[in-house]
C-alpha cells in the first residue's frame, strides 16, 4: 500500500498539464500563434480570446500553449544532453579512478564554477541567439551535475556485494557499470533529471527574456514576459498568463521530483517509512 | 527554513520600497523644486560633439554646455550665437563673421577668433576625427581678421553652410581643453559640466558668467535610464522630472490621464525606415524592392509598433519641412501587385532573408511585423536581434546584411543617399547630381525644388521602405516650462527650462 502525497498528485497534474499543452499545440491552438491583428491588438480576456490578445494582436492562450512546447522542447534536449554526456563520464570517473577520475572531475568543476546562466549567455553571444543554442548552453551546464551525481552514486555501488560478485565472474569494469551501476542509480537519475528540468525551463525563460533565446515569431514565456513588462499596468494579463505558465510547470516539475524521490530513493524510504513498494 | 525568512524579507524590503516611493511622491509636490532632472534613454559614449556621431552626445551638450558660430532653434531656424552677426558676399563664397564680446570658456579662458579657427581647422584637417565630415567640405580657407572677425572663404556656394555651422559637430571648442572634452566638456554655453557618473547621470550647473541670457534652473541633471518600465517607475515615483524623448509610447496615455505630468507630442527629424542592403541580391533588382514597398502596411506598423504615435512618410525627408512631398501613395499597399512584381522579378515563390534589429521597441515590434507583412507575399524574413554595437558593426559599418530596422534622426539627412560607401549600397548619378545641384545652391526656391527632385527619385528607386517619422513624445513634470515640443536636432537647449512652483 502507497501513502502519495498530495503535493506529488499537484506535481503529476501540473506536469502533465504542460506536456499536455504542448502536445496539443503541435497540433492545434486556437488561434494561429505567429499571425498579427493590429487591429485586435491589446484586447482583454474574453470568451473568444481566453488569455487576451498582446500589443501585435497574437492570441496569447495560443502563445502561451505554443510557448510550453518550446519551453519543453528546450529543456527535454538540454536535460537529456546533460544525462547523455554526464552520466557516461561520472560511471567512467566512478568505475577507472584514478588520473581518469581527477581529470573529468576537475573538468566538471571548471564548468561547474562558471554561473549556470552566465556561461549560457556566454555561449549564446558568442554562437548567436536562437533555440538551438539555448539548447547547447543549458545541455553544457546540464553535464556536471549528472557526471557529479552518477559518479558519487556509482561509487557508493562499487563495493556492494553484488558488484563484488560480478567482478569476481570475471565481468569487466564497464560492463558492470552498465549491467549493475547504472540500475542501481536509475532512480536518483530521474529525480535529479525532474529538477534539471525545472532548472532548464527557467533557464530557457530568462534566456529569452533577455533575447537569446528562441527568436520572434516563435512564441516563448521568456520574450512574451520581455515584451510585457511595459504594458503591465494597462494590459496586466500580457505579463500574469506567461508568468503564471512558468511558474506552475516548474513548480509542477519540482514537487513532482520531490514526490519521486518519496518513491524512488531508498534513503528517504527507510527514513521517513511513508512509503512501501 | 531559509525560505519562510527570504519570502519575509523581501515583503518587508518590497514595502519599504512603495512607503519611500510615496513619500518620495508626496515629497515632490510639497517641495518647490530649482534643479531639473531629466531623464534620458541611451548614455552618451563621450561628450564631444566633434568627434562622436551619437544622438545622446548633442542630447546633452548641445546648447548647454558647447555653442556653435549659429544656433538652430526649436523652430529648425538659424539664429546668430558665438558669431553675433555675419556678412556673406554677393557671390555666396566669402563669410565674414562678427563675434561676440566678451565670451569666456568654463574654464576661464577667453574666447576669440583663434579659437574659430582652431576648431574648423581641427574639423577640416586630414585625419579629422569628426563624424559630419561633409559639412566642412566646403571651407577653402578660414583666416583671422582681428580678435573678433573671422573670414570663411568656401570652394562653392553652399546654401545650407550657416545651418550646418549651428550643428553640434560644429561647435567651438578651446585649444587648451579640446582634447579632454570628451569626458570633461568645457565649452561656452549657459551650463558648466560638473561630473559624469558613468551608468548613472551626468551633472550640469548654471554658468553664472554666460555671456547671453542666463539660464533660468541653477542645474541640470541628465539621469541615464535604459530600461523603458524603469523609465515608467522613476517617471511616477518623481525621481525624474520628465524625458524629452520618452521611450514607450505604450505608457503615454497612463501619462495623459495622470493629472500631474504634461505630455507633449512633437515632430523629431527622425525617418525610421526599413533599410534594404540595395547592393547585395536579390535586393539590387528594382522590382523586388517596388514589390517590398507595395506589401508595407504603414499604418499597422505606427499602431502596432508606436500605438498610434507617428507620421507616415513616403520618403526620407521629414513632413514638418517646407519641401515636403507627400509621397506615401507613390507605392500604395497592394498584396496582388506585390506579388506580380516579384514574380516579374523572378521570384514567383518568394525568398528567404534575414532581418537585423537594434534594441529599440520600434525596431523589434516593427520588425515582427514586417516580417509578418512580407511573408504575405512570400518573402520569408529571419529575425536576428541584436545590441547597438553588434548592429553598427555588422550592418552599418561592414553591410553584412539584407534588411534592417532604423530611424535616422539627424536633421536634412537625404544626402546620405548620395555617400558612395553608405550602408545602403545605392548607387545613382541622378540622385548625386541633385544633391551636388543642392550643395551649391543658395537660391531658397531652387533648394526647396531640388529637395523635391530627391525625394522623388530615391522613392522611385525605392532606396529603403520607408515608414513613419518618429514622434517626439515628451513627457514630463506639469510645472516644469519651457521644454521643446519638436526636434529639429538632436540636441535641445535648457537654457529656457524651469520650474514653476
Amino acid at each position: 500500500m502507497k501513502r502519495i502525497s498530495s503535493s506529488f498528485i499537484i506535481g503529476i497534474f501540473l506536469t502533465a498539464l504542460t506536456f499536455l499543452a504542448a502536445l496539443i499545440s503541435v497540433m492545434w491552438t486556437p488561434f494561429d500563434p505567429t499571425v498579427l491583428d493590429i487591429a485586435g491588438r491589446l484586447q482583454a480576456p474574453s470568451s473568444t480570446h481566453w488569455f487576451g490578445t498582446d500589443h501585435l494582436g497574437r492570441d496569447v492562450l495560443s502563445m502561451v500553449m505554443a510557448g510550453a512546447q518550446n519551453s519543453l522542447a528546450v529543456a527535454v534536449i538540454a536535460v537529456g544532453i546533460g544525462m547523455g554526456v554526464g552520466v557516461p563520464l561520472g560511471l567512467v570517473a566512478a568505475a577507472r579512478r584514478g588520473l581518469i577520475d581527477e581529470m573529468l572531475m576537475r573538468m566538471n568543476d571548471l564548468v561547474f564554477a562558471f554561473p549556470a546562466l552566465i556561461l549560457a549567455i556566454l555561449i549564446t553571444a558568442v554562437f548567436g541567439p536562437g533555440a538551438i543554442n539555448a539548447i547547447i548552453a543549458i545541455g553544457i551546464f546540464n553535464i556536471p551535475v549528472f557526471a557529479r551525481l552518477s559518479r558519487g552514486a556509482a561509487l557508493s555501488l562499487w563495493p556492494r556485494e553484488y558488484v563484488m560478485a560480478a567482478r569476481l565472474a570475471g565481468k569487466g569494469v564497464f560492463r558492470i557499470s552498465v549491467e549493475h551501476i547504472l540500475p542501481g542509480i536509475t532512480g536518483l537519475l530521474i529525480i535529479q533529471g525532474t529538477i534539471q528540468f525545472s532548472l532548464a525551463i527557467i533557464a530557457e525563460a530568462g534566456l529569452s527574456y533577455v533575447g537569446l533565446g528562441a527568436q520572434p515569431p516563435d512564441p516563448s514565456w521568456g520574450r512574451m514576459l520581455f515584451d510585457a513588462q511595459t504594458m503591465t499596468s494597462f494590459a496586466p494579463w500580457l505579463a500574469l498568463f506567461p508568468g503564471l505558465a512558468i511558474a506552475f510547470s516548474v513548480l509542477g516539475l519540482n514537487l513532482l521530483g520531490d514526490g519521486l524521490r518519496d518513491v524512488l530513493d531508498p534513503r528517504s524510504r527507510t527514513r521517513t517509512g511513508q512509503v512501501q513498494i | 527554513m531559509p525560505a519562510p525568512f527570504l519570502v519575509a524579507t523581501l515583503m518587508i524590503k518590497t514595502a519599504a520600497l512603495i512607503l519611500s516611493a510615496l513619500m518620495l511622491v508626496a515629497c515632490g509636490q510639497s517641495v518647490p523644486k530649482t534643479g531639473i532632472v531629466l531623464g534620458m534613454q541611451l548614455e552618451p559614449p563621450g561628450l564631444d560633439p566633434t568627434i562622436g556621431a551619437a544622438a545622446a552626445i548633442d542630447g546633452v551638450v548641445y546648447g548647454n554646455i558647447f555653442e556653435g558660430l549659429t544656433r538652430i532653434i526649436d523652430d529648425g531656424s538659424v539664429q546668430p550665437a558665438l558669431a553675433a552677426s555675419w556678412t556673406i558676399s554677393p557671390d555666396g563664397l566669402v563669410y565674414v563673421f562678427t563675434l561676440q564680446e566678451g565670451v569666456r570658456f568654463h574654464d576661464g579662458s577667453r574666447f576669440d577668433a583663434d579659437d574659430v579657427i582652431f576648431s574648423l581647422t581641427r574639423a577640416t584637417q586630414p585625419g579629422s576625427a569628426n563624424a559630419q565630415k561633409a559639412l566642412f567640405a566646403p571651407i577653402k580657407a578660414v583666416e583671422v581678421l582681428d580678435p573678433l572677425h573671422v573670414k570663411v572663404t568656401l570652394h562653392h556656394p553652399a546654401g545650407d553652410f550657416l545651418y550646418n555651422m549651428g550643428l553640434g559637430d560644429a561647435v567651438i571648442v578651446d585649444p587648451q581643453s579640446a582634447a579632454n572634452n570628451i569626458v570633461h566638456p568645457i565649452g561656452t554655453g549657459p551650463f558648466t559640466f560638473v561630473e559624469w557618473r558613468k551608468g548613472y547621470a551626468i551633472d550640469l550647473v548654471r554658468n553664472d558668467d554666460y555671456w547671453g541670457n542666463p539660464a533660468k534652473s541653477p542645474s541640470i541633471r541628465f539621469m541615464f535610464i535604459a530600461d523603458p518600465a524603469a523609465a515608467y517607475a522613476a517617471l511616477l515615483a518623481g525621481d525624474v522630472d520628465g524625458f524629452a524623448n520618452y521611450p514607450a509610447p505604450e505608457n503615454l496615455p497612463a501619462f495623459e490621464n495622470d493629472p500631474r505630468f504634461d505630455v507633449v507630442i512633437g515632430s523629431t527629424e527622425g525617418e525610421t525606415i526599413l533599410a534594404i542592403n540595395n547592393a547585395k541580391a536579390p535586393f539590387d533588382n528594382l522590382l523586388v524592392r517596388r514589390a517590398i514597398a507595395h506589401a508595407i502596411n504603414r499604418q499597422d506598423i505606427i499602431d502596432g509598433a508606436m500605438f498610434g504615435r507617428g507620421i507616415p512618410i513616403g520618403s526620407h525627408f521629414s513632413p514638418g519641412h517646407s519641401a515636403y512631398e507627400d509621397l506615401t501613395q507613390f507605392y500604395p499597399f497592394d498584396l496582388d501587385l506585390a506579388r506580380a512584381l516579384l514574380t516579374e522579378a523572378g521570384y514567383p515563390e518568394g525568398f528567404s532573408a534575414s532581418l537585423k534589429l537594434p534594441p529599440p521597441s520600434y525596431a523589434r515590434r516593427g520588425g515582427e511585423i514586417i516580417a509578418a507583412q512580407l511573408a504575405k507575399i512570400g518573402i520569408r524574413l529571419t529575425i536576428e536581434n541584436m545590441e547597438w554595437a553588434q548592429w553598427l558593426d555588422q550592418v552599418f559599418t561592414n553591410k553584412d546584411y539584407d534588411l534592417s530596422i532604423v530611424s535616422h534622426s539627424e536633421p536634412m539627412d537625404i544626402g546620405i543617399y548620395a555617400r558612395p560607401d553608405y550602408y545602403f549600397g545605392y548607387q545613382s548619378a541622378t540622385f548625386n547630381a541633385i544633391i551636388d545641384a543642392l550643395t551649391v545652391s543658395n537660391d531658397p526656391a531652387t533648394r526647396d525644388a531640388l529637395l523635391r527632385d530627391a525625394q522623388r527619385q530615391i522613392t522611385t528607386d525605392s532606396v529603403n521602405g520607408f515608414l513613419f517619422q518618429f514622434a517626439k513624445m515628451g513627457v514630463w513634470d506639469k510645472r516644469l516650462k519651457g521644454m521643446w515640443r519638436n526636434a529639429p536636432i538632436q540636441g535641445e537647449n535648457l537654457s529656457g527650462v524651469y520650474f514653476e512652483n
